[in-house]
């Protein structure tokens, strides 16, 4: 299967901790992926080098290219990486996304996420959450906006659609005019991966999505990560506590433990693997 | 809460009394006599008294009366009018006011001039406090820059008016991103001290800048033109007045209309700007950029120029004010630049209601026209003002008119 997310050796240390130890990893297209782990493995580190919040201090994640021919470097986004300083303008811009952090174009890159604790635009309505996840594919020319010109009004017509589409899918349509803070917890969930979505990313990256939800709202979820990648062909990357949803979803796992990938493969074999075992439940030595 | 008993209310309005005792006795009661001191008690006693007066009324009103009407937030609800009527009744606001430029004395007019700018200001600082959630305590700094911009413009490079309305907000806006640059990653507190900080340095670089600014002596603004015609009794050399090419006696208020005039249009053309803009891919980034950076980014919206155009933004709006401020008054220094000013934007900004539109032109219109209308009572007038502010953050705390958020009618079929 093509692969298309590939980690290759990424380290993070925060001063004497070593978060991630040359952590490598490979995410098929098409494919669930659950990372799972004890707390403090690195799982949500590895997420947030994956989704360019943090800088790794070695190693490359290399994300494959709509055209699935070429590499994008999603560590070189964030302006670390290999120096280019061939044209003055190259090496300001260097400069700048090295100051301030690209991880926006790692959004761009089609990389979407959601956040362990819940990061909605809390007093913006739930249907504004979902038009400014639209930002990029919407018309942004302040005049034409200004103006309110046909090109801009479609564009704002066609996102909303797209909006209600996802809020359709999510079970959200009658809340569209509320705003999102007042969303129950679960609701809330479910906005923020509809939000993630609404970037069209190729791959989604939701930490912890079934955290504090109640059984029937997990199972609407496995139903709902099950439809991404079925109807929608996004690629998803789990970091999940729930085993019994991790395992009934989940085409591959990856194992951490202490920063370093202890186990990978399917569900079966992850299950029966000793040193998973060991890992969650301790050895038999003590 | 239920409201308290009579015995209960007593009893906190003596309460109160005697903290206002307390607090006065010190402050109004001690009479120095030498080195020594009297202690008279007449008017704290009279202070206490008043307190406690007004304590038992408050505790007496109906419970309505006394507390916040205010609901936490307003669903977004279908718009009541056709854009159509909205547009209209703009229109007709709009000549209302104008009208004003023919039959207000020059007094008035002034004030109204006066009223405008704030309220330009208001709506400039709304974009950056109100939408994008910056809090900007040097907004001043991009007024002074819009007024010197004018002034300093005419001496050197010899810019009139309506040359130097476009290139002071131009220079507002770049001077906005410069102090947008260094305080990217800076929240609440820390962001505040810095805009503070700039908007000092601003004003002192007027001030001490002799040979450019001519510091604290100023420096003259030109009076405005309109296609090269003056707007005074008798023409400088080579120019025609206005009233001459009209054929109607001048009257010493005609500048003052003029700018009147010109100064509404701009206003209203900000507000028509500021509202559409808002609800604009421009405007919700920003406000998304206000509840959660972090999750601006994970979304692709590149966080660095949103936040340095809603700095420019506000502060171009702010150059423009400025300019208008300078052609008012035709003199500026940097007296005018203080602190005190950007708190009074914020206070408009904060009163009005965070990033309602209407509310900061309520706001404005009652934070300036306030003070001159209680001109008669004297030195009681900032008394007054301060209890106006104080009863209204009471009874509105979210502002005096609270933003509803657009409404977004699901498409049919």
């Amino acid at each position: 299967m093509n692969q298309l997310l590939e980690v290759q050796k990424i380290s993070l240390r925060f001063g004497g901790i070593i978060a991630l130890n040359e952590v490598e990893l490979s995410v098929a297209e098409g494919s669930i992926t659950a990372i799972i782990g004890p707390n403090g493995a690195g799982k949500t580190t590895l997420f947030n080098c994956i989704t360019g919040f943090y800088r790794p201090q070695g190693g490359a994640i290399l994300l494959r290219d709509k055209t699935g021919l070429d590499h994008v470097d999603l560590v070189g986004l964030l302006g670390g990486g290999k120096k280019s300083l061939s044209t003055p303008f190259k090496s300001l811009k260097k400069v700048l996304s090295g100051y301030f952090g690209g991880t926006h174009l790692v959004a761009r890159a089609g990389v979407a996420r959601t956040f362990q604790n819940i990061r909605l635009f809390a007093e913006m309505t739930v249907v504004e959450n979902l038009l400014v996840a639209q930002h990029l594919s919407l018309n942004r020319n302040i005049l034409s906006g200004l103006l309110n010109l046909p090109s801009y009004q479609t564009s704002e017509r066609a996102a909303l659609e797209n909006a209600y589409k996802w809020l359709d899918i999510i079970g959200l349509s009658a809340y569209g005019n509320q705003s999102a803070g007042s969303l129950s917890y679960g609701n809330q969930r479910r906005l923020e991966i509809a939000r993630a979505m609404c970037t069209n990313p190729r791959m989604i990256c939701l930490d912890e999505p079934a955290a504090g939800l109640n059984p029937k709202e997990t199972d609407e979820l496995s139903h709902l990560i099950r439809k991404l990648r079925d109807e929608f062909g996004v690629t998803v990357l789990v970091i999940e506590h729930d085993m019994s949803l991790v395992m009934s979803i989940s085409d591959h796992i990856v194992v951490l433990n202490y920063g370093q990938v202890i186990a990978r493969g399917t569900p079966e074999a992850v299950r029966k693997d000793p040193k998973v075992l060991a890992a969650y439940l301790g050895t038999d030595d003590e | 809460m239920t409201k308290a008993p009579l015995p209960k209310t007593l009893l906190y309005s003596l309460i109160a009394a005697v903290i206002a005792l307390i607090l006065s006795a010190p402050l109004s009661g001690v009479l120095l006599n030498g080195y020594d001191f009297t202690l008279t008690l007449s008017t704290p006693l009279k202070i206490a008294g008043a307190v406690l007066v007004l304590r038992l009324v408050f505790g007496l009103l109906p419970e309505s009366w006394t507390r916040s009407s205010q609901v936490h937030e307003i669903a977004p609800r279908p718009p009541r009018f056709k854009s159509w009527q909205f547009a209209l009744a703009a229109l007709v606001v709009f000549f209302a006011l104008a009208s004003l430029a023919v039959f207000a004395s020059k007094y008035w007019l002034a004030v109204l001039i006066l009223a405008l700018i704030y309220i330009l200001l208001g709506l400039g600082l709304n974009v950056v406090v109100g939408f994008a959630g910056l809090l900007d305590l040097g907004f001043v700094g991009f007024y002074a820059v819009g007024a010197y911009g004018y002034a300093l413009g005419h001496q050197y490079l010899g810019l009139g008016f309506w040359s130097a309305l476009p290139l002071s907000a131009l220079l507002a806006g770049l001077f906005g991103m410069v102090l947008g640059f260094p305080v990217l990653r800076m929240h609440g507190d820390y962001l505040a001290i810095v805009t503070l900080g700039f908007g000092e340095i601003i004003r002192l670089v007027m001030n001490n800048w002799m040979a450019f600014t001519g510091g604290p002596n100023g420096v003259d603004a030109p009076a405005p033109t309109f296609f090269g015609w003056e707007f005074k009794a008798r023409a400088t050399q080579g120019g025609v007045p206005f009233h001459e090419v009209f054929g109607f006696e001048y009257s010493s208020g005609l500048l003052d209309a003029f700018i009147y005039l010109v100064l509404l249009t701009v206003v209203s053309f900000t507000l028509y700007g500021v509202t559409r803009l808002r609800g604009m891919p421009i405007g919700r980034a920003w406000e998304a950029l206000r509840e959660d950076e972090i999750a601006c980014r994970s979304l692709g919206l590149n966080h660095v120029w949103t936040k340095l155009s809603a700095f420019a933004m506000g502060a171009s709006i702010g150059g423009v004010a400025g300019v208008f401020f300078a052609a008012s008054q035709g003199f500026v220094s940097p007296v005018s630049f203080s602190f005190f000013e950007s708190a009074l934007v914020l206070a408009i900004v904060v009163l009005g209601g965070l990033g309602s539109v209407y509310g900061v032109v309520l706001s404005a219109l009652f934070l300036t026209l306030m003070p001159e209308l209680l001109r008669e009572f004297a030195d009681y007038r900032i008394l007054i003002f301060g209890f106006a502010m104080v009863i209204i953050m009471i009874w509105r705390p979210r502002g005096m008119i609270q933003h509803a958020r657009p409404y977004f009618q699901r498409a049919k079929g």
